[in-house]
């Protein structure tokens, strides 16, 4: 973890890599995500507890509004949880301010969303660059960085191509050269393939495979097709904020 | 991260070149008319301070009243032909003494009538106000001791009371004195501010006390300091004389003022300020103006960009990262349309001072100003939507459509 954050303003989080023995990576320990009060009162996650560890592939499924993209926020720190703990590598997420979270994200995490969420008339490798720029990486350092991204994701040719020349299933590839050039513990993948067709879609999928095995990132990804969550290597259900079913896929 | 932040800034300004030049307009027209108005102003307020020192920086104006408020002006009594004798007699560092007394009246010339304003003197009041006799002549010393009534005239009157006529020896009427034309002025045209100097008529002292104004008041007397150097002596040896004739005891303030060109000039120097102030305090308005453009174009901006902004907190953005970002942009915003507005006024001004052919003078002070101004409009109004940028929630700013 060379990019791990250090100094006063790091959370404690970055100390946790040495306990990897000990302490998992994800635990959900009764987790409730309450909107609105009293009589409106809905709960999103109704007392979620789950459990990943490095190195898995999980496909999170289940019906909308099942929780399963609450479950997602929670897990990529975007949103606070209303009750229960979640633990990132032992650390309790709960006790974190908002600028905590945020270096834990910059320093842990990367996201693919639906929409692909490129910055519009920018290039493919000033959008893979963004992440590091926050993580205050050298111009030069930066670009070489990014170019090793987009190859692993095939698309180093087309490095200076705006989303707006690139194919929807491209755009996604660049979204996740972007979630991976800072080497993330955890890709976090909000339906990643709702925007494409079918032949895009096992494209995508067949990269972040490889990107699990190779490169031994853990992934979450939700989803509601269940040929695309086939491709993970476990497959968790989520029913009235709450783990359905929870079973391993044989690949 | 400075660095990179402003270079981010710079981008997002030139993905949206086309807005962003709308955005700027609004400081450059701001600052620039500020650094036009107060680069005309200051060119004006040159331009009369010039043609003042022209009338000849030895003129000395004694006067009563004083030129603070207070109860010593109402009751200042006026000066007599004593106090003018006095200083001729007693002022060393004086060279000619011209008492005046004037008003208006009504001048009548067969079917031709002209309201103009009369003046009382002698012959040294032409050489101290630097009047030439173009035609005629002036009053001769019998026409001055017995208050002849004589006159000569100034070009304005002449011309419209005889037109292309000869008026010398003609007898018009003044008030209501008849009175002989032995000169005519040569014409001095407009003051600076527009005044006709022209429009005048001068007679001897004692005539004008005797049959127009009816009293033996002298209401100014023009004096010349018999070089320019010992203007300063002059004028404190009238007042030290002043005060003894009109026994004002020491400590007491002046009733009666001795002005010189250097005082005048200034006096018009601080009218013609307070209009330079005005007028780029009305242009500080429009600079105002295009700050709020720049706020609104922002706050337009950090909705458009809710997303962008989401995914910049979800891949570990902070907020103040944000702010930061949404800041600098405003403050590059602003300080670009600066730059600009600075260029673009003194440009204007450069053309309006050739045309109105006042000195074009740069003055490094008012750029500094206006320039440090425009960035402060950007850290002010780019304040509000940088906040509110920074503020997003990640989730909610990823799902705005």
């Amino acid at each position: 973890m060379s990019a791990a954050p250090s100094g006063p303003h790091a959370p404690s989080a970055p100390s946790a890599p040495r306990e990897e023995a000990v302490a998992p990576l994800i635990e959900l320990r009764d987790v409730w995500k309450t909107y609105g009060h009293d009589e409106s009162e809905v709960h999103a996650l109704a007392g979620a507890s789950l459990h990943i560890d490095d190195g898995e592939f999980v496909a999170v499924m289940g019906a909308s509004g099942s929780g399963k993209s609450t479950c997602l926020n929670v897990l990529g720190c975007l949103d606070q949880p209303t009750g229960g703990q979640y633990l990132f590598r032992g650390v309790d997420v709960g006790k974190l301010n908002a600028d905590q979270l945020a270096l834990l994200r910059r320093s842990y995490l990367g996201f693919v969303f639906q929409g692909f969420n490129l910055l519009a008339r920018t290039s493919a490798v000033e959008n893979v660059e963004l992440p590091l720029i926050y993580r205050r990486v050298g111009h030069a350092e930066r670009r070489r960085r990014a170019m090793k991204a987009l190859d692993e994701v095939g698309l180093a040719s087309r490095a200076t191509h705006t989303p707006a020349e690139l194919s929807g299933g491209q755009q996604q590839r660049v979204a996740i050269a972007r979630a991976i050039v800072t080497d993330p513990q955890m890709l976090l993948a909000d339906e990643p393939t709702g925007n494409l067709d079918s032949a895009r879609k096992a494209d995508i999928m067949n990269l972040l495979v490889e990107l699990n095995r190779k490169r031994q990132i853990t992934i979450v990804m939700v989803t509601h097709e269940s040929d695309m969550a086939e491709y993970a290597t476990r497959i968790v259900h989520f029913h009235d904020g709450k783990v359905d079913s929870d079973r391993r896929v044989e690949r | 991260m400075i660095w990179a932040t402003l270079l981010m800034a710079l981008r997002e300004i030139r993905r949206n070149t086309m807005r962003s030049i709308l955005t700027t307009l609004g400081i450059v027209i701001g600052v620039g008319s500020v650094i036009a108005m107060v680069t005309l102003g200051r060119g004006a307020t040159a331009k009369i301070t010039a043609e003042i020192s022209n009338m000849g920086t030895n003129l000395l104006i004694v006067m009563p009243g004083s030129d603070r408020r207070g109860p010593t002006s109402a009751s200042a009594p006026p000066l007599k032909i004593d106090d003018v004798k006095a200083i001729e007699r007693e002022v060393s560092a004086v060279d000619k003494v011209a008492p005046t007394a004037s008003r208006a009246a009504l001048i009548v010339y067969g079917n031709k009538n002209w309201n103009t304003g009369v003046t009382g003197s002698n012959n040294e009041f032409f050489t101290v106000r630097r009047y030439a006799i173009e035609r005629g002549a002036s009053f001769s010393d019998a026409q001055l001791l017995s208050g002849a009534p004589v006159c000569v005239l100034g070009a304005t009157v002449r011309k419209e009371l005889f037109g292309q006529g000869d008026p010398l020896g003609a007898a018009i009427r003044v008030g209501a004195v008849s009175c002989t034309v032995v000169g005519v002025l040569a014409s001095k045209g407009m003051s600076t501010f527009g005044s006709d100097q022209d429009d005048f008529l001068v007679m001897p002292l004692a005539a004008f006390q005797r049959r127009v104004a009816g009293n033996y008041d002298i209401g100014a007397v023009f004096v010349s300091a018999t070089s320019d150097k010992l203007t300063t002596k002059a004028k404190q040896q009238i007042e030290a004389l002043m005060r003894e004739r009109r026994r004002i005891a020491p400590g007491q303030l002046n009733d009666f003022r001795v002005q010189d060109m250097k005082e005048i000039s200034d006096t018009l120097g601080s009218v013609t300020g307070a209009l330079t102030a005005l007028l780029g305090g009305i242009a500080a308005v429009s600079l105002l103006v295009g700050g709020i453009g720049i706020m609104n174009i922002m706050l337009v901006s950090v909705t458009e960009r809710t997303r962008e902004i989401g995914v910049r907190l979800a891949i570990g953005a902070r907020g103040g990262e944000v702010l930061l970002q949404f800041l600098v942009e405003a403050i590059t915003l602003s300080t670009l349309g600066g730059m600009l507005g600075i260029v673009f006024g003194l440009a204007i001004s450069y053309v309006a001072t050739r045309a109105l052919k006042m000195p074009f003078m740069v003055l490094p002070d008012i750029v500094v100003i206006a320039f440090a101004f425009s960035a402060t409009v950007g850290v002010a109004f780019g304040f509000l939507p940088a906040r509110k940028a920074s503020r997003l929630n990640p989730i909610d700013a990823l799902r705005h459509e």
